[in-house]
């Protein structure tokens, strides 16, 4: 007898793919996010890179509160095991949210270098401090983390802190910082695609080596021998990560569908890895907790199989016709300033050589 | 405190935060594509102005909402693990189907409205603002409908401790949730509306933009005056509703102690400041008034909260089932007050902009500034009344609150979060506050002069 029934599998992958859908989706604006300084050197051209993700970044961000309302509709003793036991660690990613959300309306209300500067810092903490949890966490949830019999969480946020685990967030960080840059790279022309591309180019193969560093040991350390499924994807994970470090110079296009492509098996590995558990316990075996345990009533399960085969679709549709609509690179010409004759002798002194370590142009204002 | 107090607070404080953004968002997305037809219908370049300034204050309150709302959808499971459990199979339904039906078509039709000047067409622009407007206001319906689920279960039964959902539509078309999406969505559009009243207000006296706020006054001022009235006479039919599914919590907001035929309407009363006083130490009351607007009858019977703890103890065991007496008395005396003090003040102004003298009176542009605060305290102290006046229970009849926290968590870690959103969300409110201000004096930008409208509509960007 499984532990399991068909709409419960069902939603495990519905769940599964909100999930994926949201690192594949805020995996590249964490990755611009974090790289706002890096990459932009002017207002103009942090302009240009705030407006790459600024119609998509909202909408990618509501796959992870349909996830957590999925969660709490199928399988709630997930929901409340998860929530509740990994309490500091969501608090410091909902405090990353909430600083970056903020920062992209609020970069551009003030003219002053240190308010922008500020944001800019609050965009790139806000980024990084959650693509790095979101990896802790996911890797906890895989290894296990200490729950009793009664589905509660029974250690502190220095439990989630081993190395596997940090490990795992390493992982993420540079995935969505890959997946950043070299979305970067595809959606902007000129001096920012270059240096997008230049920076996609250094972090790929770290990213590639921490993700199959990672996914080796998850892979050999799984409960009860390897796992054949869980294996398999991994390693097309891994030809993925590989691909998107060769690719990255060569092709944006294409390095940006091996990031996507990665990071969506990544997850998936791990999310077979578990299945068919929500929550691992490395108190005793006896208190795994499987889809079954956590799952709600059939009727309600039915109900919300109807509700999403009804509008997932549509969402789609819609999502997908947001990014054709803005599917144009732009460049720092877009966003400049209205230059005075003065600035334009300015510019091309700089232009003839009195040196870039003065900086580019823009950064008089 | 203890965990479950910290809890508590905690919830309070994010909550009626996120309140402070949910209604203004509402009624201004529904303004602003109001706005943006006239433009479209018109062809007038006021309207435009008029749609982008506006639009500019409601993407402030939006990014606040939204940022604050994920802290909602997060701390059900964070702080409330045993509800969570007990509620799951039923409250997380209409959560789910908020985020699939509403959420996404905010998000990203929010986003082509933003950036999508120029880009589509006027008229798949405008139809993009109405997407967003509309998908607001059923993000509402639905989050509305799990809250009515705890103040009236419906469409359950309990199998193994927890509430099980054996009837969707129940839930979803339970009574209780048709009258507060009503009132709700009254409310936000009177929020919308006090604020457009309050910003015009103060561009008018120093003679700024005239045909920009002269055009949103005469849309405002019967608006608020309207919806006024409508929330009102809603909230009254939604009260009698309470009275019957609730008995309680509107006993507690008469404080009511004691059964009576005749009960006059509390005006002023000091009582203990616990949950259930022996009785009043003051009290003025009009006389038979509360049996009249409740029972329709002068001498029609109120029921007192001594003999409903009564019924109760019979009922649910022993213990005190009253709620903060004072609490739900004066934070419901606060909701009305501010109603009818919004409904007097547009009613005035009305009169005014029906003499043509709205524009020169001095003591009602002067007054509306500072009025605009009175939707927010009306929707606070509606909340507090609400959920309060619903204490002890966290689902009434079926779950306490003390045994609805998460045991997992300690004081410590709650003390650690309420401290680091208290002082976030502080220091967001006094930064957004400034930004919010900031867009107001700059006014209006000129529809002709910036060549990307959506860079300057969006500003942060």
């Amino acid at each position: 007898m499984p532990d399991y029934t068909a709409l419960q599998v069902v939603w495990f992958v519905l769940i599964s793919i909100l999930w994926l859908g949201y690192f594949v989706l805020e995996g590249f604006d964490f990755g611009v996010g974090m790289l706002i300084r890096a990459v932009g050197r002017d207002d103009a051209e942090k302009r240009a890179i705030l407006h790459t993700i600024g119609p998509l970044w909202d909408g990618n961000e509501v796959w992870l509160i349909v996830a957590g309302g999925a969660t709490f509709a199928a399988f709630p003793q997930w929901y409340a095991t998860l929530f509740s036991g990994f309490y500091l660690a969501l608090f410091l990613i909902l405090v990353g949210l909430i600083v970056r959300n903020v920062s992209f309306e609020f970069w551009g209300k003030g003219e002053s270098a240190r308010w922008r500067r500020g944001w800019e810092w609050a965009m790139i903490v806000g980024s990084a401090v959650p693509a790095l949890l979101w990896g802790v966490g996911w890797a906890n949830i895989v290894h296990g983390v200490p729950i009793d019999g009664h589905m509660e969480y029974t250690g502190t946020l220095f439990d989630l802190l081993h190395p596997y685990a940090l490990l795992g967030g390493v992982a993420t960080l540079l995935m969505f910082l890959t997946h950043g840059a070299v979305f970067l790279s595809l959606r902007t022309e000129g001096d920012l695609g270059e240096r997008a591309r230049a920076i996609a180019g250094r972090v790929a193969p770290p990213a590639a080596a921490v993700g199959i560093a990672f996914l080796l040991w998850t892979v050999l350390a799984h409960r009860g021998g390897v796992d054949v499924a869980s294996a398999v994807v991994a390693v097309i994970s891994a030809v993925c990560l590989v691909a998107a470090a060769v690719l990255v110079r060569r092709s944006a296009g294409r390095a940006f569908v091996a990031t996507a492509l990665g990071i969506v098996t990544f997850f998936v590995a791990l999310f077979v890895d578990l299945f068919p558990h929500t929550m691992v316990s490395s108190t005793s075996a006896a208190f795994d907790m499987t889809l079954n345990a956590s799952s709600s009533s059939s009727y309600t399960l039915t109900v919300m199989t109807v509700v999403a085969a009804l509008l997932v679709p549509v969402v789609l549709v819609y999502q997908a016709w947001t990014y054709w609509v803005f599917r144009q690179r732009v460049s720092a010409a877009d966003f400049g300033e209205v230059r005075s004759p003065l600035d334009l002798l300015a510019a091309r002194r700089e232009d003839e050589g009195e040196g870039d370590e003065l900086g580019p142009a823009g950064s008089r204002s | 405190m203890t965990a479950l107090e910290l809890a508590r607070w905690q919830f309070g404080i994010t909550t009626l935060y996120h309140f402070i953004f949910v209604p203004l968002t509402i009624g201004l997305a529904l303004c602003v594509a109001i706005f943006q037809t006239k433009w479209h219908r018109t062809g007038e370049e006021h309207w435009l102005r008029a749609t982008r300034f506006w639009g500019k204050l409601m993407l402030i309150s939006f990014a606040l909402g939204v940022a604050t709302g994920i802290v909602q959808e997060f701390q059900f499971g964070m702080d409330w693990s045993n509800y969570s459990r007990f509620v799951g199979d039923i409250f997380g339904a209409p959560l789910a189907m908020e985020g699939l039906a509403a959420f996404f078509v905010e998000s990203t039709f929010l986003g082509l409205w933003i950036f999508g000047w120029g880009r589509l067409s006027k008229k798949v622009h405008l139809l993009c603002c109405w997407a967003v407007a509309l998908s607001t206001a059923l993000s509402a319906y639905f989050i509305l409908a799990a809250n009515s689920w705890m103040q009236h279960p419906v469409g359950y039964r309990m199998a193994d401790g927890k509430a099980e959902l054996t009837n969707i539509a129940a839930v979803l078309f339970n009574n209780t949730a048709l009258y507060a999406f009503a009132h709700t969505m009254l409310a936000a559009v009177l929020t919308a509306g006090m604020v457009l009243i309050g910003v015009s207000a103060w561009n008018l006296r120093q003679g700024r933009e005239t045909s920009v706020f002269g055009g949103t006054m005469r849309i405002a001022v019967p608006m608020v005056a309207l919806a006024a009235i409508a929330t009102v006479i809603v909230g009254h039919f939604d009260g009698i509703l309470m009275t019957k599914q609730q008995p309680m919590k509107m006993a507690a907001a008469d404080a009511t102690f004691n059964t009576e035929h005749g009960a006059g309407l509390s005006l002023f009363a000091t009582g203990d400041f616990k949950s259930n006083p022996e009785g009043l130490n003051r009290n003025i009351e009009i006389p038979n008034l509360l049996s009249w607007i409740t029972t329709g009858y002068p001498k029609g019977e109120i029921r007192g909260i001594n003999d409903i703890n009564a019924e109760y103890q019979k009922k649910y065991g022993p213990g005190n089932y009253t709620p903060i007496v004072a609490v739900a008395y004066w934070s419901w005396r606060g909701m009305l007050g501010c109603a009818f003090a919004m409904l007097g003040f547009a009613a005035w102004g009305w009169w005014l902009l029906r003499k043509g003298r709205l524009r020169d009176s001095k003591w009602f542009l002067r007054l509306a500034v500072p009025l605009s605060v009175l939707p927010f305290i009306a929707s606070s102290c509606g909340w507090v009344f609400t959920e309060m006046g619903r204490q002890p229970w966290v689902v009434f009849g079926l779950l306490k609150t003390d045994v609805a926290n998460s045991p997992s968590v300690s004081a410590a870690e709650i003390w650690i979060t309420l401290v680091g959103f208290t002082l976030l969300y502080g220091v967001l409110a006094a930064i957004a506050g400034r930004v919010f201000l900031k867009a107001v004096k700059k006014g209006p930008v000129e529809a002709g002069k910036a060549e990307d409208p959506g860079q300057e509509l969006a500003l942060a960007y």
